[in-house]
Parts: structure tokens; sequence; C-alpha cells
């Protein structure tokens, strides 16, 4: 097992995930397979791949500075659970 | 026992452009909550983040301009953290492929050598959008429109050892952004924001643990913040304690600095790349094209001004503080053709009316142009500095041009000698006992006995005679 049940808590928590104990167990497990996996893939000889960010061979396409949208807050904020003088409304953050 | 502070300082300047860094909404300032955040800024399911060419080219200027290396290729990371300014769940930012490496600015104290700051690096990120704490029946207020604004971060090495060099170095690198015009720099809305690390250690010695001030939104501020911190941190080591590293925010109306949040789990943002972006590739020729378009930096035209005007170092530095006034002045001397001149009235009668009516250069009633052709008068001694400034006052007030307002006044200096001799001896006929005293008088006490007399010849010419001609004339009838 290389992932420890505490650190999947704290990876759980950190995504905000309410887990129970028997789904902290399965994930744990399943997680940990996940990880050796990569570990067995890792043994692999990579010396002669370039590293890549992406598995596009692609460039980033850039898009010119121009204003395109136009104002739909309307429209977003009919969906919104509540909303009040323009502004999305969430539970108090206190910091 | 003795202390080393130590500093470093990210910096975030919103990069000028017109619309944000991945989607098309506007970022102008002051809009309506929420009417400039579309569907990307508001992470709705299904979109994709464009970039932003003009970000891009921005970000590769300020590098240039601090001499860093250009990430030839550089990656989006998503930084996870949970917050309701932040649709996504993640903002995207850069990690370990910044598009601006390794680079330096060199910062100036009066009473010390230039000294190098090493910059570490500069990246992209989007800026989140804001919280409204205030007054919503005990919810937070959230406006997106900041969502998607392109940032550049910029972060320094731990290289300051005093809250004066931590600002000389942040009004350095405010300077740069706004001679790049790539920031408006404004700091009252929030485009140009300061964080500082902080942290002592006995001189020389390893580095402390640091505590991370923020809401430094004043170079002011930041000077205080930092001296407060260093002394909270001192005292508590003095004490016994031990700094914890942790994020503070600067309290400006109890002037004290205090715990926000602990960072050690907040910290952990499990960056990893992008999927939806790709690396960003810059071609050789956007950087040679950034490199020709490079306008003269702050540090070189202040060179130039000494060099070319003359000008003290005091004097050129102030002039250069920022671009608007330096382009102001060197307008102003170009039209008089008086460069020192034209130093002493920019810094001196125009920075003051600006001052006083509490506006901004670009906000001036008097232009380069017009100042210029006024100085112009001084030059060709058809007004005394004395009379110019109340030319200067009706300029301020809308009454036209200098010219204009000499003709419409009558305030033309009088320099036909034989004008200024009639009211010479006038004033020497209607004062036989003073003439008496002075011809009587030792060489030492005359000059200051001739000032009753000039006053009088100023007093009976309403201030337009030639103050050089009625002294050379007097000097010749006493």
């Amino acid at each position: 097992m290389s992932l420890k049940r505490s650190e999947v808590e704290k990876i759980a928590h950190l995504a905000r995930l309410a887990m129970s104990k028997d789904e902290l167990d399965a994930v744990t497990g399943d997680l940990s397979n996940i990880l050796d996996l990569v570990a067995q893939m890792e043994e692999a000889d990579t010396g002669g791949v370039e590293p890549m960010a992406h598995p596009l061979h692609m460039a980033q396409r850039l898009r010119a500075d121009e204003v395109t949208e136009e104002d739909r807050r309307e429209q977003f904020q009919a969906i919104a659970p509540l909303t009040e003088a323009g502004l999305y409304l969430v539970p108090r953050v206190i910091e | 026992m003795q202390w080393e502070t130590v500093i470093g300082l990210e910096i975030h300047a919103q990069l000028a452009t017109k619309s944000k860094i991945f989607s098309g909404a506007s970022t102008a300032y002051g809009a309506e909550p929420n009417s400039q955040a579309c569907s990307i800024d508001l992470a709705m399911p299904g979109v994709l983040p464009v970039l932003n060419r003009e970000a891009v080219r921005m970000a590769i200027t300020f590098g240039v301009a601090i001499n860093a290396e250009i990430g030839r290729r550089s990656v989006f990371a998503r930084k996870n953290y949970f917050y309701p300014d932040l649709p996504k769940g993640y903002q995207i930012s850069q990690f370990e492929l910044p598009i601006v490496g390794r680079g330096e600015v060199e910062i100036l104290l009066e009473d010390a050598e230039p000294k190098r700051i090493g910059v570490t690096r500069a990246h992209l990120e989007e800026d989140a959008g804001k919280s409204l704490h205030e007054d919503f029946h005990g919810m937070t207020g959230i406006d997106l429109n900041r969502a998607g604004t392109p940032l550049l971060e910029i972060v320094s090495e731990p290289d300051m050892r005093s809250a004066r060099e931590a600002v000389a170095y942040a009004r350095k690198i405010h300077q740069i952004v706004q001679y790049l015009g790539i920031c408006d720099g404004n700091m009252q809305e929030g485009s140009f924001r300061c964080d500082a690390n902080v942290s002592v250690r006995p001189p020389g010695g390893p580095l402390g643990t640091r505590a991370e001030l923020k809401n430094l939104n004043s170079f002011r501020f930041l000077e205080r913040a930092i001296n407060i911190e260093v002394e909270r941190q001192i005292d508590l080591i003095e004490g016994g304690g031990k700094v914890v590293q942790e994020t503070r925010l600067y309290d400006a109306d109890r002037d004290e600095t205090r715990a926000m949040r602990s960072k050690e789990e907040a910290n952990d943002y499990r960056y990893f790349p992008d999927p939806d972006l790709l690396p960003v590739e810059v071609e050789e020729g956007l950087i040679e094209a950034v490199r020709e378009a490079m306008p003269e930096l702050p540090d070189a035209r202040r060179e130039r001004f000494q060099r070319e005007f003359g000008l003290g170092a005091y004097d050129a530095s102030v002039l250069t503080a920022n671009r608007g006034l330096a382009d102001f002045f060197e307008q102003t001397a170009q039209v008089a053709g008086d460069a020192k001149l034209a130093a002493n009235w920019v810094m001196g009668e125009l920075s003051g009316a600006l001052n006083k009516a509490g506006l901004e250069l670009a906000e001036s009633p008097v232009t380069a142009d017009r100042l210029g052709e006024m100085l112009l008068r001084i030059v060709d001694k058809t007004l005394s500095g004395k009379i110019a400034k109340q030319v200067f006052e009706a300029m301020w007030l809308g009454e036209g041009s200098a010219d204009e307002i000499i003709e419409a006044r009558g305030l033309k200096q009088i320099t036909d000698s034989s004008a200024i001799e009639a009211v010479v001896d006038e004033v020497l006929a209607a004062n036989p006992e003073q003439v008496a005293n002075y011809r009587a008088a030792d060489d030492k006490k005359k000059p200051k006995m001739l000032g009753f007399f000039v006053g009088q010849v100023m007093k009976q010419s309403k201030g337009k005679a030639n103050p050089q001609q009625v002294n050379q004339l007097l000097l010749k009838k006493l």
C-alpha cells in the first residue's frame, strides 16, 4: 500500500469531499494501485524521450486582444441561487 | 542582539489589456458588478480558455526590460484552492516553466551605493474576483468582473535588507511597468499590489522563518508593515518564542499585523499542468520585435536628462519618476528652449498647483506646450519670473495662452530703458533723504539699501520693469 489512509483523508479534505470510513478504505486501496502502476511505468527507460506537458504536439494558439463578450449578467444570474445588487451571494466567508 | 532583516517581494501587476487573459470579456475598471464576467470567467461547463496574445507580449516586454531570460516554452498550471471568488476552484497560473526567468533591477537609495535586486521569475496568471463582506444579511457578495484579468506576478529574490530597500525596489518595478505601458500602476484600484515575505536572522546566518504580509496597498503601508513585522519577530524571538510561517494582514487603522490563516494546509495547492491549455511557444521574432519597440527606460532617461540638459541627479530622478512627467518635462523644455527653466517650473509651480488641486498630471489644465510657450516669454524677457507666476495662474484658470493673457492684462515687461529711467528718476526725486543716506553709507551697507529703491521702482511700474535693468540704472544714478 503506497498511500496511507491519513494522506487520503487530507487529500479528500483539500478537495472538500466528505467520505465515509468504508469509502476511505476503498479509495485508499484504489489510489495506491494507481500509484503502484505509475511506479512500475517509471522503471521504463525514457532517456531518449522528450518530456511533454500535453499529449498534443502543438503550441498554444493566441487570440487578439479584443472585447468580444457582451453583458449577459441577467441570463447568468437567472440560474444562481441568490443574487443582490448584481452580486452573487454566498455564505459568509470569514478571513 | 543584532538582527538582520531579509525581505522578498511578490508583486502582482494587472496587465493593461482590453480583454481578459483567457476570455473576450472587458477588463475596464469600475463597471456594474458582474457585467464583465462571461461564461469562461464564470467557469460554466464546456468552456475553454484561449490565451490573449497581448498579455504574452506584455510579459515578454517586462522580461526584456529587466534583462531576464524569456521562457521560450512556458506552461500554464492549475493552482487549486477553494474560495467563492474563484469560480473554477483553481487559478490558472504558471508553476515550473514561467514565461520570464531570472532578471534583475537596480535600486538607488540616497545615502548608499546602487544595489542590484534579483528577480527570480515573473509569470502570467489570472486574477480572482472580489468578495464584499459588508452587509448582505450576513452573506458575502461576489463580483466576478475582475476574475480573469491578466496578472504578471513578479517574484523577487530575498535580496532586500530593510523596509526602505523594499520600497525602493517596489517603486522601481512600479516605474518600469508604467514606462513600458503594460500596467497603469494604480494602487488604489488594485492594479499594482505588493506582498512581502519578511524574516529576521543573526547577520549572515541561515534564513529565518518568514511571515507573508498582505494588504499592502500603498508604498507607505509597505514600509510601515515591514518595520512593524520586523519588530514583532525580534520581540518574539528575544522573548524565547518562535516565528511561525503564516500569512499576516496589515491593519493600517491599528497599525499592526495579525495572523490571517495558517499557511501549512492552505499552501498545498496541488499544481499540475492545465490540460485545457497547450504550452506557449515564444518565437525569437516576437522577442526581437519587443526589443526593437522597447521605450527608453527610466534609468537611461535619467542619465540622458543629466547629460543632455545638464540637470542635477536629484532633478533628473524626480522628473523621470514616471513616464508622464518625463514626457511633460521634455516637451516643455523643447518648446521653451531652456531645460533648467522648464525643470524648475515643472517641479515647482506646476507640481505645486497639481498637488493643491489634487489633480494628476494628465488632468493638468496647463499643457506642456502652453507652459513651454509661457517660459519662452521669460527667456525673451517679455515676462519677469514674478509676473510669469501671475500668467501661470491665469493659464491654470483657463484664461488662454500666455501671449493672450499678457496682451489682455498688459503684463508685458518694460525693457525700454528710457521708460525705466523715467520711473527711476521719479523715485529718486521723491526720496531725497534716502538718496543722501545711501550716498553717505559705506560700501558694505549699500547693497542692502539699494533694495529700497528697487522695491519702489518695481512698485511704481506694477512689477513690469525688468529687474536687471532697474538695478543697473539705479547703480549708475546713485
